[in-house]
């Protein structure tokens, strides 16, 4: 049971304030849209499976992913199982993503924060938790409501786009051409030093890199975050403990060191 | 338009099932964490694993795109890392990224 004083804001202008500052990111977003609009139609996807698709899984990559496996071949059948498989397999770094949102979603009601992840993605859960750490470096108080905003924002350019790439597009350009695959790797780095980094992060954060990198090379898919975020997070727990533990009280077993 | 019957249904069913199950276990993949750490208690070395990973998921993403694409992209890497840092605003550090690295790739060919 949680107390009234326990919980944060869950508040209109906090929603707004996700939905505006994801903007910019959400064009990026529908430019991949019109594509899998555009590749789905090509793969033989009805507009309803394309649509149900983008409004109930909302899933960019293991969309796209899945328009790979996707046989509308009569006599094998669609791959029902590995379609499944495959979805749940690309998106288990979500699990990790959720996992460090907790902090401030344990402070929602369960309506509030289990309604809100439905609609996170790689870059709403970025943003939000940028926001989150800014929020805390300047004592402001975090509105749980930012995560559900940008999310939404997403959602909207998103489904708007796919429909449009099914129905109108005939035809696009590689967006590589106009520098715009490159936009989520510039988000997510600024996003990166957005973190400001400190020394003791500096061996997990070249952990995850190296591990992501050759992780990248050898398998499919989305493997390399998961491996690498992972690769990165035991650095830090095996890795020598921190100086200055910025808990309050140090944690049983957990020596610090002396400098 | 076909009207709609038994055959309706028996083509329908494979991809309803497909996108349905899709939509299930990705809703999981999303609900899992909060679920997770809503029941631990979390100090010592998992407070230190789970302080590295927002870090060091975005190290993950952005290093093949960052590293393993070309001169041009590892340079764009750097030149938004630097505004970025300089600015602290989001909007200027994509459009200048993006603005690097299509200069780059055409200069560099």
């Amino acid at each position: 049971m949680r107390t009234h004083a326990d919980l944060i804001r869950f508040s209109l202008p906090g929603l707004l304030a996700g939905f505006r500052n994801c903007l910019p990111v959400a064009l990026g977003v529908a430019v991949y849209g019109i594509l899998f609009g555009l590749l789905a139609r090509q793969k033989g996807l009805t507009l309803v499976e394309t649509q149900s698709m983008s409004l109930f899984v909302f899933a960019g990559a293991s969309q796209l992913i899945a328009l790979d496996l996707w046989s509308t071949n009569l006599s094998s059948g669609l791959p029902v199982l590995s379609l499944i498989l495959t979805t749940l397999i690309v998106n288990l770094r979500h699990v990790l993503m959720g996992a460090a949102l907790s902090p401030w979603l344990t402070r929602l009601t369960s309506g509030q924060a289990f309604g809100s992840l439905f609609f996170m993605t790689d870059e709403s859960w970025a943003l939000t938790l940028g926001r989150m750490i800014e929020d805390k470096r300047l004592a402001r108080e975090p509105d749980g409501a930012f995560l559900l905003g940008s999310g939404l924002c997403v959602y909207a350019f998103w489904n708007l786009s796919t429909a449009l790439g099914h129905t109108l597009v005939r035809g696009l350009d590689d967006p590589a051409k106009y520098g715009l695959d490159f936009a989520f790797t510039a988000v997510f780095t600024a996003l990166l030093v957005g973190l400001k980094p400190r020394r003791q992060d500096i061996l997990p954060l070249i952990v995850a890199t190296a591990t992501a990198l050759a992780c990248a090379r050898l398998l499919p898919g989305k493997w390399y975050i998961l491996a690498g975020a992972v690769a990165g997070g035991l650095a830090a727990a095996l890795g020598p403990a921190p100086v200055s533990p910025s808990a309050s009280a140090p944690a049983p077993g957990s020596t610090p060191r002396q400098p | 338009m076909s009207t709609p019957d038994a055959s309706f249904l028996t083509s329908a069913l494979p991809s309803l099932l497909a996108i349905g199950g899709m939509a299930l276990v990705t809703y999981l993949t999303r609900a899992a964490g909060l679920a997770v750490m809503s029941r631990l208690t979390v100090s010592g070395r998992l407070e230190r694993f789970m302080k590295a990973i927002p870090g060091a998921i975005l190290a993950s993403i952005v290093a093949p795109s960052a590293l393993a694409a070309g001169p041009a992209e590892a340079l764009a890497t750097l030149a938004t890392a630097l505004v970025a840092w300089r600015s602290s605003n989001l909007p200027l550090a994509m459009a200048a990224g993006v603005a690097v690295v299509l200069a780059l790739r055409f200069a560099l060919g």
